[in-house]
């Protein structure tokens, strides 16, 4: 089914969006999303919580403690 | 506000997907444990310690907590949101280990493969508390402010370079369990959609679905705090 870009509607765009975006493709180069102010915005925002959300979450370090924790219960799981 | 925002980087810039460095504190290590490598495709763990391990060497199990500690407890620590629950997950994903590295043939890497199988101790704990993973309502029934075709108005929140970062921790932990969960695993822990649907045994397309929905409620929930910073 060959759609022209120009023809799509947001509402269409937008019930695509979770597939595109979860296709892997470039959902920039979409030609509705060329032309539509608002679907490039709301693609640009949710791309961008996405890699803010990336830097939001560093490792940390367990406490000193969780080691002797786990030596405990490996031990007890042995003796099970 | 300005140091609470979170400056934009590149993908090359991401900070999740490297291996955790060793680190001096957590077990005492046997003397004869052979040094971690970064061979063995990237897991940090040498053949020869791992084979030690697998034999029931005590010093390189922990030599291989040592390891992976940072990053197992991390993860725990993200898809709880609570340090007593990540400790206590921490510890039952090492105690599944144990039980378990025998069975592992190397198919995988080894960092792949325990990182799945803390997802996986993380997910029965998530069931245990009864929370729904994937609840079909939430993934087909658009809400309001989901639906496809809103308008934007004039005042909507522009996120042009920076991000709150407290605004936007907050709206994480405030999505509903599953988008939460599809959102860690995907955006975060870096999975794809056939994984996630085969972790949570739902399609690939009520994935991809919930993750867009996830989405949008941290951008709603971003822009209404923008609103409210700004009267």
């Amino acid at each position: 089914m060959s759609q022209e870009p120009k023809s799509m509607r947001c509402v269409d765009f937008q019930a695509q969006l979770p597939e595109l975006v979860g296709s892997g493709t470039s959902v920039a180069d979409h030609p509705h999303v060329k032309e539509c102010a608002l679907c490039r915005e709301l693609l640009e925002n949710l791309e961008t919580i996405a890699q803010a959300a990336r830097q939001l979450f560093p490792e940390v370090e367990p406490p000193d403690d969780l080691w002797e924790q786990i030596e405990t219960a490996i031990k007890k799981d042995g003796k099970g | 506000m300005g140091q609470s925002r979170v400056p934009i980087k590149g993908p090359s810039e991401e900070v999740d997907g490297t291996e955790p460095t060793v680190s001096p504190v957590g077990p005492s290590t046997a003397a004869a444990v052979p040094a971690p490598t970064r061979e063995n495709g990237g897991t940090g763990v040498s053949p020869e310690l791992l084979e030690l391990a697998q034999a029931g060497d005590h010093g390189a199990f922990a030599q291989i907590y040592s390891l992976h500690k940072r990053r197992i407890y991390s993860l725990c620590l993200r898809m709880l949101g609570n340090p007593a629950e990540a400790e206590d997950l921490t510890q039952e994903a090492f105690l599944q280990l144990h039980r378990k590295i025998a069975t592992f043939r190397g198919e995988s890497a080894f960092s792949t493969w325990l990182h799945r199988l803390a997802i996986n101790v993380v997910l029965m704990r998530l069931r245990k508390k009864g929370l729904q993973l994937i609840s079909l309502d939430e993934a087909m029934e658009p809400t309001t402010e989901e639906r496809p075709g809103r308008s934007f108005g004039t005042d909507d929140l522009r996120l042009t370079g920076t991000i709150d970062r407290l605004a936007l921790q907050r709206a994480i932990n405030d999505l509903p369990a599953g988008y939460r969960l599809i959102f860690m695993l995907h955006d975060i822990e870096g999975y794809e959609h056939n994984e996630i649907a085969d972790m949570l045994e739902c399609s690939i397309g009520n994935s991809k679905s919930q993750l867009h929905k996830a989405r949008l409620k941290l951008r709603d929930a971003l822009r209404i705090r923008a609103r409210e910073e700004g009267k």
